[in-house]
C-alpha cells in the first residue's frame, strides 16, 4: 500500500491550525504553528484559497475557513429536490424570455441537466433531463466552473475539446474567462458548443451560499444576443436564478 | 398599452395561495400561507374557516404589494377552492358554527350507508350524476345539522348559512355580516349531492332526502361572471369568477373542447375530461360533474375520475416511514433500482374512489419478498399513481367514446420525471405539461379576467397555452406494463376484499 500524501496531510494540519487560531493568524504565525517553512505554508494557503477552502481578510492578511469547505459538509442538495423547487421560476423564465431553460449541476468535470423547460413556441422538442453537457463550452458550465476553481483547474489540465471554431480550448483563456464570469455574476457562450446556438446563465446558490446549480436560457445566437434584447434578457436570467436561490433559502 | 393583471386565490387543502398573472397568463407574484390541519378523531379532518379567511386577506394583500402595479392595473379577482369542504356559519356574526369538515373527512360513512339503504336513494345518482358517497358536501352538512345542538332549528329560521369554501370567502370579501353576497358557483354546487345537474338548481326532493333546509343555501351562479366587489382587500376588486379547484385546472389548461382532458397530480389526483354541453353518464365508475359555465351560456360538463391518494402516498413515505427527507427525494430513491421488484402498493387509506367507489377498502403492500428494498418500495409508491390513473383513463375511454390522444398534466408531482415517463408508458399516450404549472390559480384568473374583458374569449386563452415538457411512450415499456397490469388489478381486488372482512 502506498504511503500517505504529504501535502494533503500538511494542508489538513494547516486547516486545523486556522480553526484553532480563531481567524487571528496570518501566514507567518501559521507557519510557526504548524512548524513548516513560510514559503511552503504560503504555497499551501494559496492553493486552499484557490479552491475556496480558506479565505483571507484583505486588510489584515489573516486566514479563516472558506465557504467552500463549510458548504462541503453542511448541505447535500438532492437534484430532484432542486428541480422541484426551481420549477415555477424556470417556467416563468421560459415564458418571459421566450427561450428554452436548463438547470445544470456539476457531475464530475461535466454538467448534468436536472431540469429542462421547452422553448414556448410549441415546436417539436425533446426533454433533455439527465443529459450531459461540456462544462467549458456552455454558459451553465462556465457558471459552475467559476464557482469551483478546483474543478476548473482539473478540466483545464485535460484536453479542452474544440467543439466548434468558437470553443475556448486554451486553458489560460478559459481560466481568464471564468474569472470574468465570477466577477460579473453571469456567463455567456456564443456558438461555442454548437454552431449558431448560444446561452446565458447565472448561479443558483444553496442555503449555505455555495453555488449548487446554474440556470440559463439558450437559443439561436442572433436572437439571444440581438443588441436590443440583450440587457433585458440577462436581467431576467440573473433575476430568475436569484429567485430560485431565495426559494432554496426558505 | 399598460399591462393589466388578475389576482387569483387558490384556497387549497394545505394552504391558501394568492397569485397574480399578467395578460399572457404568466405568473408575476405568488404568496402562500399554510393553515392548520385539525384531526380531532381518527378519520376526522377539519380546517378553521376564520384562519383561512385571514390567510386569504394576508396573502392577497402581499401579492398585490409585490406586483407594485399602479392603481387600477389589477382588474379582477378569481377564486379556486378545495371542493366539498363544508362550512356552516352565522349570518348575523360571520362566526363559523363548527370548524369546516374537509373533503378528506370520513365521519359521514355510517350516515351515508344508512341513507343509501333507503328506497329513494336511487334518486341521488339520477339527479346529481354523482355516487352517493361521503366524499361530497351534502352528507357533511347533514352531519352538522344532526350533531350541533340547535343547528337545524336555527338553519330553518335562516340564521345559519351553508357554503363550500368559495362561498365562505366571497361572503366575507363582499362585506360579511354587512351585506355579504351569499352565492356558490355551479361547479361547486355540483359537488354537494343537492343540485339537479341538468337544471343546475337546488333540488327540493334531494333537500328532503338529505334533510337540508333551503333557507341556508347560497344562490347558484355561473363560474364566469361578476359576483360582487371584494371590498375587504386593500384595493376593491370585482370578483369575476369562482371554480372548484379541479374545474379551475381544466379551465387553466384550456380544455374547452369536448374530449380534452387534464389530470392534476397533488395530494390526490383528479382527471377531468370535457364532454361539452352534453351530460355523459358514466357506467364505469366515473362521476358526471359541471366543468364550467360562462354567464349567459349553457353549462359545460365533464367526466371526472377522482383518485383520493397519490401525492399523499409520497408524504406517507416521508412522514410516516421516514424513508425520504423531502417529497422530491422519492425519485432519487426510486432510481436506485430499475423496477418495482414485484411490489405493488394500493393506497386505499380511506377507501378507494373512482372507478371502484369502495369506501371500506384499505391499503396494502403486495408482493413482498426479502428481495424488496426501500428503492423498490419507492418505485411502487410512484407507480401506484400511474396505475390508478390507468384505471381511471380506461373507464373514461369506455364511457365517453372520446379516446385520449394526449394527457395534459399539472400539479406538484409533474416535476417527477420518473413518474411522468411511467405515466406515458402505462397509458401508452403522450403526457404533456404546460408552461404554467399553477393551472388551478391560472384557471381562476382566466375566469375572472374573461368576466371583466381582460381576455375576449376562450380562444384568446388557448393562445396563451404552451408546452413546457412532453414525455412520449416507449413501446417496449408499454408492452411490459400491459403485461403487469393484471397484477395491479389483483392487488386492488385484495385491498377491497380486505375491507369487506366480517
Amino acid at each position: 500500500m502506498p504511503g500517505t500524501v504529504q501535502s494533503i496531510e500538511r494542508a489538513a494540519t494547516l486547516l486545523h491550525a486556522i480553526v484553532e487560531s480563531g481567524g487571528q493568524m496570518g501566514v507567518t504565525e501559521l507557519a510557526g504553528a504548524v512548524g513548516l517553512p513560510k514559503t511552503t505554508t504560503h504555497g499551501l494557503l494559496r492553493t486552499l484559497l484557490a479552491v475556496g477552502f480558506v479565505e483571507q481578510d484583505q486588510r489584515t492578511g489573516r486566514y479563516t475557513l472558506g465557504a467552500g469547505l463549510l458548504g462541503l459538509g453542511s448541505h447535500y442538495l438532492d437534484a430532484n429536490e432542486l428541480r422541484s423547487r426551481a420549477s415555477n421560476w424556470a417556467d416563468s423564465l421560459a415564458a418571459r424570455s421566450g427561450f428554452a431553460v436548463r438547470l445544470g449541476t456539476p457531475a464530475g468535470l461535466q454538467v448534468v441537466v436536472v431540469h429542462h423547460v421547452f422553448r414556448p413556441d410549441d415546436s417539436p422538442q425533446e426533454l433533455e433531463v439527465g443529459s450531459v453537457l461540456p462544462a467549458h463550452a456552455t454558459a451553465v458550465g462556465k457558471i459552475l466552473l467559476a464557482s469551483r476553481p478546483a474543478m476548473a483547474r482539473m478540466l483545464a489540465d485535460t484536453r479542452l475539446e474544440a467543439l466548434t471554431p468558437r470553443t475556448i480550448a486554451d486553458p489560460a483563456a478559459l481560466l481568464a474567462e471564468l474569472s470574468t464570469v465570477r466577477a460579473r455574476g453571469w456567463a455567456e457562450q456564443q456558438g461555442e458548443y454548437r454552431m449558431g446556438l448560444g446561452g446565458i446563465a447565472a448561479p443558483v446558490h444553496g442555503p449555505g451560499g455555495l453555488v449548487v446549480g446554474a440556470l440559463g436560457v439558450s437559443g439561436p445566437v442572433e436572437e439571444l444576443f440581438a443588441d436590443a434584447a440583450r440587457p433585458a434578457l440577462r436581467g431576467m436570467v440573473v433575476e430568475a436564478a436569484a429567485a430560485v436561490s431565495r426559494e432554496l433559502a426558505t | 398599452m399598460t399591462e393589466r393583471y388578475v389576482l387569483a386565490v387558490d384556497q387549497g387543502t394545505t394552504s391558501t395561495r394568492s397569485i397574480v398573472f399578467d395578460r399572457a397568463g404568466r405568473l408575476v407574484a405568488v404568496r402562500q400561507r399554510e393553515h392548520r390541519q385539525h384531526f380531532p378523531r381518527p378519520g376526522w379532518v377539519e380546517h378553521d374557516p376564520e384562519e383561512i379567511w385571514a390567510n386569504t386577506q394576508l396573502t392577497a394583500a402581499q401579492a398585490l404589494r409585490d406586483v407594485a402595479a399602479s392603481p387600477g392595473q389589477v382588474v379582477a379577482l378569481g377564486i379556486a377552492n378545495q371542493r366539498e369542504t363544508t362550512v356552516v356559519w352565522e349570518r348575523a356574526t360571520g362566526r363559523p358554527l363548527v370548524r369546516a369538515l374537509v373533503w378528506q373527512d370520513t365521519r359521514t360513512g355510517p350516515l351515508v350507508e344508512e341513507l343509501a339503504a333507503r328506497p329513494e336513494a336511487a334518486l341521488v345518482r339520477e339527479r346529481t350524476g354523482l355516487e352517493l358517497a361521503g366524499y361530497f358536501a351534502g352528507p357533511r352538512l347533514r352531519w352538522v345539522l344532526d350533531n350541533v345542538r340547535g343547528a337545524r332549528a336555527r338553519a330553518e329560521r335562516g340564521e345559519l348559512l351553508f357554503g363550500t369554501m368559495e362561498s365562505w370567502l366571497v361572503w366575507n370579501l363582499t362585506g360579511g355580516p354587512d351585506g355579504g353576497v351569499h352565492v356558490t358557483d355551479v361547479t361547486n354546487a355540483s359537488r354537494t349531492l343537492l343540485m339537479d345537474v341538468h337544471r343546475c338548481r337546488w333540488d327540493p326532493e334531494l333537500l328532503d332526502f338529505f334533510g337540508v333546509p333551503a333557507a341556508m343555501l347560497p344562490e347558484i351562479r355561473p363560474s364566469v361572471g361578476v359576483l360582487g366587489t371584494a371590498t375587504a382587500l386593500p384595493v376593491p376588486l370585482p370578483i369575476g369568477g369562482t371554480l372548484g379547484d379541479q374545474q379551475a385546472a381544466l379551465f387553466g389548461q384550456t380544455c374547452f373542447a369536448p374530449g380534452e382532458a387534464k389530470c392534476t397530480y397533488g395530494t390526490g389526483s383528479f382527471l377531468l375530461q370535457n364532454t361539452g354541453t352534453e351530460l355523459v353518464r358514466s357506467t364505469h365508475g366515473l362521476i358526471s360533474t359541471v366543468a364550467y359555465q360562462l354567464a349567459g351560456e349553457p353549462v359545460h360538463y365533464a367526466l371526472e375520475g377522482s383518485i383520493a391518494v397519490t401525492g399523499a402516498l409520497v408524504q406517507w413515505l416521508r412522514d410516516s416511514l421516514g424513508l425520504i427527507g423531502s417529497a422530491p427525494e422519492v425519485e432519487t430513491l426510486a432510481r436506485s433500482v430499475s423496477d418495482n421488484g414485484g411490489c405493488y402498493v394500493v393506497p386505499a387509506f380511506s377507501g378507494l374512489l373512482a372507478p371502484h367507489w369502495a369506501g371500506r377498502a384499505r391499503g396494502l403492500v403486495a408482493g413482498l419478498t426479502s428481495y424488496v428494498t426501500k428503492g423498490h418500495l419507492a418505485r411502487a409508491v410512484l407507480e401506484a399513481t400511474g396505475w390508478q390513473t390507468r384505471d381511471v383513463v380506461r373507464a373514461m375511454d369506455a364511457d365517453s367514446r372520446l379516446p385520449l390522444t394526449a394527457l395534459r398534466v399539472d400539479g406538484g408531482m409533474t416535476t417527477n420525471n420518473l413518474l411522468m415517463q411511467f405515466l406515458a408508458d402505462v397509458l401508452d399516450s403522450p403526457v404533456v405539461r404546460p408552461m404554467v404549472g399553477e393551472t388551478v390559480s391560472l384557471g381562476a384568473a382566466y375566469a375572472a379576467g374573461l368576466a371583466v374583458g381582460v381576455w375576449s374569449d376562450t380562444e384568446a386563452l388557448r393562445r396563451n397555452w404552451h408546452r413546457s415538457a412532453q414525455w412520449v411512450p416507449d413501446p417496449k415499456r408499454v408492452a411490459a406494463l400491459d403485461a403487469a397490469y393484471p397484477e395491479w388489478e389483483r392487488a386492488v381486488q385484495l385491498s377491497i376484499a380486505w375491507g369487506e372482512r366480517p
